[in-house]
């Protein structure tokens, strides 16, 4: 079943993939920084931890790297849970 | 300026891709670090003859995740790839470095480059931690579909250049352009470029995991939170320790050797001005400077490996929140942590942060950080003051040293809060900070790191601070005192007049008018305010005995322990140094900025000595 759900309320280490990052405001740097750093359709994401204070920030897993995100720029990431494969 | 013959290279790539350690790899110790013309962005330029006996001129370009610049940093790494900076020629080959252990976000940024349209080889780096995790890379594959020449490298082995170096000297000459895969068009495609990203990738890479074990193992302990915040404190409690501790024996070398050699000038030359100003002027004021380079390099040794070992943003991560409810950012960590050793580098470390709101409020609380000039103060004072006795297993003095560092670290957090609640500011400002791979720091890399700062602090205290240093001893000497002076001849000279003249304002903060006199001096570099004190105190002594005697057994006798305990609080606060001011000048181009800054610091420095004298003299400690 596929389901979009903002980033941020993704569980803790669940494989998901990215949909979309959705831009705030017209030329949202942002966001735009967001898809240069990879978050693009069909990408694997994960949040791995979150940070001592407030669950703040994310640390996220994409590609073959890590980034620190705040809540409010992982909110843009829209993803689709990973359907558990066979093989 | 490059002589007629001389290849120019321009290093690009993003951080973290080991780009640096490449560079240093390639130019050993002939750097030459300076700013772009108009901007204070850091350019390091190299030079390094190949075995053909062609020699290379490599400028090592700030990081970028894109060439669609997002601060000051990239727009120079963009405009400097265009060939459009002004001033700089356009470099005559690229060579673009990618991390082979993070090519997915690292190759869409080399087709980037690659649009350009530039003559350009691609390095890929860290071949050696490619094979440790099992990671092949095909570079034929690579070259075959990119169409430029592809290279392995190992930037922490000493041959990891050689394929690099090979590959320029046998085609450096003819370079081609590299042939456009894609329109115009698709260039500002952000998805053609990662669509043709995956298509390398699956043409080229095999990765048995995506991460290295190692690294989610360390981040397992390392960022959780607790275990995380304990091993960030344990490891800034070290640090501090270690600058005390392990200093000590270089600083009394140093100051044996000074001693010893303003003996030997005082007993060649004839007595005079010329022999007084040599040794009471120039030799004691720098070796009183000098000494203090032991505990800048032993905190830098510690502030750099930590960045080469990919620590520091991790406490970063962990310390974001806090900031920014601060109104800083986790980014603002690295900067402040540099200003503990001086906050000239640490305020231009801000260009790394690129919410300007953030940045500003950086560099505005950056002076209250301890910088390793003020080591010399507080060194001093505690040496003097403060019983050298344990404390459960720790030493009372390196105690007083820690709570003075956290006095800083608390009220710039206050000060930054204050700022964010007087702007009301409810825009949004980023932190999206990548975590690096843990890296074992090399020694090359973090001793040339040294020597740059090493120079930079040098090179201050042969400007700035030796000028003021005969400024003072002049000021100190005349006029001299007349033939039947009853009072110390000092009382006579113009630093005297001042000192006294001063004592009317600081007398509440319990300032003799030694100090004040120290403080003048000091407003240029803080560390001088120790050198003027041994200056003030030996010219003012009766006898040769009592000038060449340390300065700590002249002050704890002649001193409250409410002085001392007052002008170290000072000294957290006070807005004492022109270079900083300075440099926030050239950093934020704005004035007002400078006039806020010394003006909130001298007041919190005024308000917080005096409420220290005076509650210290009420408690009977005046």
């Amino acid at each position: 079943m596929d389901v979009a759900l903002k980033l941020t309320e993704l569980p803790r280490r669940t494989a998901a993939t990215v949909e979309t990052v959705e831009d705030l405001s017209p030329n949202d740097a942002i966001a735009r920084r967001l898809r240069e750093l990879g978050f693009v359709s069909g990408e694997r994401v994960e949040v791995m931890a979150a940070g001592p204070f407030s669950a703040e920030p994310l640390l996220v897993q994409i590609g073959f790297t890590r980034f620190a995100l705040r809540r409010a720029e992982a909110a843009r990431i829209r993803v689709v849970r990973a359907v558990e494969q066979a093989a | 300026m490059s002589a007629a013959g001389n290849i120019r290279l321009a290093l690009v790539g993003s951080p973290n891709c080991g780009k640096t350690a490449l560079f240093n790899l390639l130019t050993g110790s002939r750097q030459k670090v300076a700013n772009y013309a108009g901007v204070t962005v850091e350019r390091k330029e190299g030079r390094f003859n190949a075995a053909s006996g062609r020699s290379y001129a490599v400028l090592d370009l700030p990081g970028a995740y894109s060439l669609d610049a997002a601060s000051l940093d990239e727009a120079v790494t963009r405009d400097l790839c265009r060939g459009f900076y002004p001033g700089e020629p356009a470099p005559d080959v690229i060579v673009c470095v990618v991390d082979a252990t993070n090519l997915r976000l690292h190759l869409r940024f080399a087709l980037e480059v690659r649009e350009l349209g530039k003559p350009m080889v691609l390095a890929v780096n860290m071949m050696d931690a490619a094979k440790r995790r099992g990671i092949e890379v095909d570079l034929a594959a690579l070259e075959r579909e990119l169409g430029i020449p592809v290279v392995p490298t190992v930037a922490i082995r000493r041959d990891g250049a050689e394929a690099l170096v090979a590959k320029l000297d046998g085609v450096a000459g003819s370079i081609h352009e590299p042939r456009g895969h894609m329109s115009a068009a698709a260039m500002v495609d952000p998805d053609a470029l990662h669509a043709e990203t995956r298509r390398l990738l699956s043409l080229a890479v095999t990765m048995p995991r995506r991460t290295a074990e190692i690294d989610d193992t360390l981040d397992r302990w390392l960022l959780n939170p607790a275990i995380g915040l304990l091993s960030l404190a344990t490891v800034m409690f070290l640090i501090f320790q270690a600058v005390y501790a392990w200093a000590t024996p270089m600083m009394d070398a140093i100051d044996a050797g000074t001693v010893a050699l303003g003996e030997f000038v005082g007993a060649t030359l004839p007595e005079g001005p010329l022999n007084s100003l040599l040794v009471d002027g120039i030799i004691a004021g720098l070796g009183g400077v000098i000494i203090f380079l032991p505990q800048i390099l032993i905190l830098f040794a510690f502030i750099i490996a930590l960045e080469e070992s990919g620590y520091l943003p991790r406490a970063a991560f962990l310390l974001d929140r806090m900031m920014s409810k601060a109104g800083l950012s986790g980014r603002s960590f690295i900067p402040l942590l540099s200003s503990f050793a001086c906050a000239i580098p640490g305020i231009m470390a801000t260009r790394s942060i690129q919410d300007p709101r953030d940045r500003l409020a950086t560099i505005l609380v950056a002076p209250l950080m301890t910088c390793s000039a003020r080591l010399p103060v507080y060194a001093l004072l505690i040496g003097a003051f403060i019983p050298q006795q344990q404390v459960g297993i720790f030493n009372l003095q390196g105690l007083v040293l820690f709570g003075l560092y956290v006095a800083g670290i608390l009220s710039a957090l206050a000060v930054s809060w204050v700022m964010k609640k007087w702007r009301r500011d409810k825009g949004e400002h980023p932190l999206m900070l990548e975590l690096p791979s843990y890296r074992i720091p090399h020694p090359r890399d973090v001793l040339i790191g040294l020597w740059e700062r090493a120079w930079i602090f040098l090179r201050r205290v042969g400007g700035i601070i030796l000028a003021l240093t005969i400024l003072l001893w002049f000021l100190l000497s005349f006029p001299s005192a007349p033939a039947d002076a009853v009072a110390p001849a000092i009382d006579y000279s113009f630093a005297g007049r001042i000192g006294h003249a001063m004592t009317a304002i600081f007398a509440p903060l319990g300032f003799n008018w030694q100090i004040c006199i120290a403080l003048i001096p000091g407003l240029a570099a803080r560390e001088v305010a120790v050198s003027s004190l041994a200056t003030v105190y030996a010219l003012s002594a009766a006898s040769d005995e009592a000038a060449t005697a340390a300065l700590t057994p002249v002050i704890s006798d002649t001193w409250s322990l409410a002085t001392a305990l007052s002008l170290l609080v000072w000294f957290i606060y006070a807005p004492m140094c022109i270079s900083t001011l300075a440099t926030i000048k050239r950093e934020t181009n704005s004035w007002k900025q400078v006039g806020i800054a010394t003006g909130y610091l001298f007041g919190l420095a005024y308000l917080a000595s005096l409420v220290t004298y005076q509650v210290a003299v009420l408690l009977g400690a005046g």
